[in-house]
């Protein structure tokens, strides 16, 4: 238990930092720029996010993370808020990020005419279906290994 | 105008939040029965997105209001003549044609309006507009595709998207009368535009009806709260 004044709110930042989102688990929520801040408000955790999509049902799963991840660092004052301004855009993914979804199977956010297959890196896969798995994603089928993919939609 | 007094206010943000939960509430219908994989998926996205939407917009109403009530109390603990929607996203799904008309003409109505609240000077509101326009341009594309290729599809598809259009039409001049003309003029372009690309006649009779706004709903909207509200109703304040 860390007593009052005595908060390392660099520590706690890192362990915030390294939260992963549950639908894309090798993405952590700073790489997916959903996070905004961490703050030390008298003693209090402060951690502020901001949604991708406005129904996005993995919100609720990361603030509980959020906490947990506080929790560890032996800190148990602790509060998430949700700001929807500025809204989040996929130009917050970090380079990182975009590596790293590639490499997971899934094409980062382009333009939908400059999409490449994650796998084979050929161009003009069709679009099967506008809607994905997850709010971000949609259905795409590459045209030459003929394997289907998800696209993190542009937004 | 957009009201300015601070009960207004709370009014408005009730209203948007209801027509996108009573919307969100009748896509979610379709979950397990659309026509395809792909269409469910989909649907449930949409209804997501709108649900989002009214969740954000409740809880900004309750810190506005300032006696402490929550996205649920709004959401769930209210009686239908205290519901501000539209009377055109209660209306049942029909097929699925009646299901594309009907997000079209919601879509074409939340595209200017998102596009002039997101420049609000009231910051939350305005960062929810900001979401949610962006949201509403992708929903629109879906809709505006399906509308054109049921009515300039089959000889059936284009039937039942005429019969979509004869039946809801009587629900649009609600969509943009306490709003800016500017609305009713960019929703009449952006449907004239699809309309006339899927061959789609608009009616000619001029009966209308509103009311939603003022509470005063069809016949749909207390079915609809019934199955919604039930389990606060039965276990209040229950949570997950």
């Amino acid at each position: 238990m860390v007593k009052a004044g005595t908060l390392d709110i660099s520590a706690v930042t890192e362990a915030v930092e390294s939260v992963v989102d549950p639908e894309i688990p090798v993405l952590t929520i700073d790489e997916l720029g959903i996070l905004r801040s961490v703050a030390d408000e008298d003693g209090r955790v402060v951690v502020t996010i901001t949604p991708t999509y406005s129904g996005c049902p993995a919100m609720r799963q990361i603030e509980d993370d959020i906490v947990a991840a506080v929790r560890r660092r032996g800190v148990h004052d602790v509060e998430v808020r949700t700001t929807y301004s500025p809204a989040w855009t996929t130009d917050w993914i970090s380079e990182e990020g975009h590596r790293k979804l590639a490499e997971f199977g899934i094409a980062p956010p382009t333009a939908l005419q400059e999409v490449v297959c994650p796998r084979c890196a050929a161009d003009s896969p069709r679009l099967v279906a506008r809607f994905g798995s997850t709010a971000c994603k949609a259905l795409m089928v590459c045209s030459s290994c003929g394997e289907p993919f998800d696209y993190f939609k542009s937004h | 105008m957009p009201p300015q007094d601070p009960d207004d206010r709370v009014s408005a943000l009730l209203a948007h939040a209801d027509d996108n939960l009573v919307l969100a509430q009748r896509l979610g219908e379709w979950i397990a029965s659309a026509p395809e994989l792909e269409i469910d998926i989909a649907l449930g996205n949409i209804a997501l997105d709108h649900l989002g939407v009214a969740r954000a917009l409740y809880t900004h109403a309750g810190d506005l209001q300032g006696e402490g009530r929550g996205e649920d109390d709004l959401a769930l603990g209210r009686e239908e003549r205290d519901y501000l929607n539209l009377l055109l996203v209660e209306q049942p799904n029909g097929d699925f044609a009646r299901t594309m008309v009907r997000q079209l003409f919601f879509d074409a109505y939340q595209t200017p309006l998102w596009e002039d609240l997101s420049a609000s000077d009231a910051p939350v509101l305005a960062g929810i507009a900001a979401k949610a326009a962006k949201e509403t341009a992708y929903h629109l594309q879906y809709s505006s595709s399906w509308v054109i290729r049921l009515g300039d599809g089959t000889e059936e598809s284009h039937r039942r998207a005429q019969d979509a259009v004869g039946a809801l039409w009587r629900f649009t001049s609600e969509l943009t009368e306490d709003d800016r003309a500017s609305y009713r003029d960019e929703w009449e372009r952006l449907v004239g535009a699809v309309l006339g690309e899927a061959k789609l006649e608009v009616p000619e009779d001029p009966y209308q009806r509103t009311g939603g706004r003022h509470g005063y709903h069809t016949e749909h909207l207390g079915y609809l709260l019934a199955e919604m509200q039930w389990m606060q109703r039965s276990y209040p304040e229950m949570k997950w």
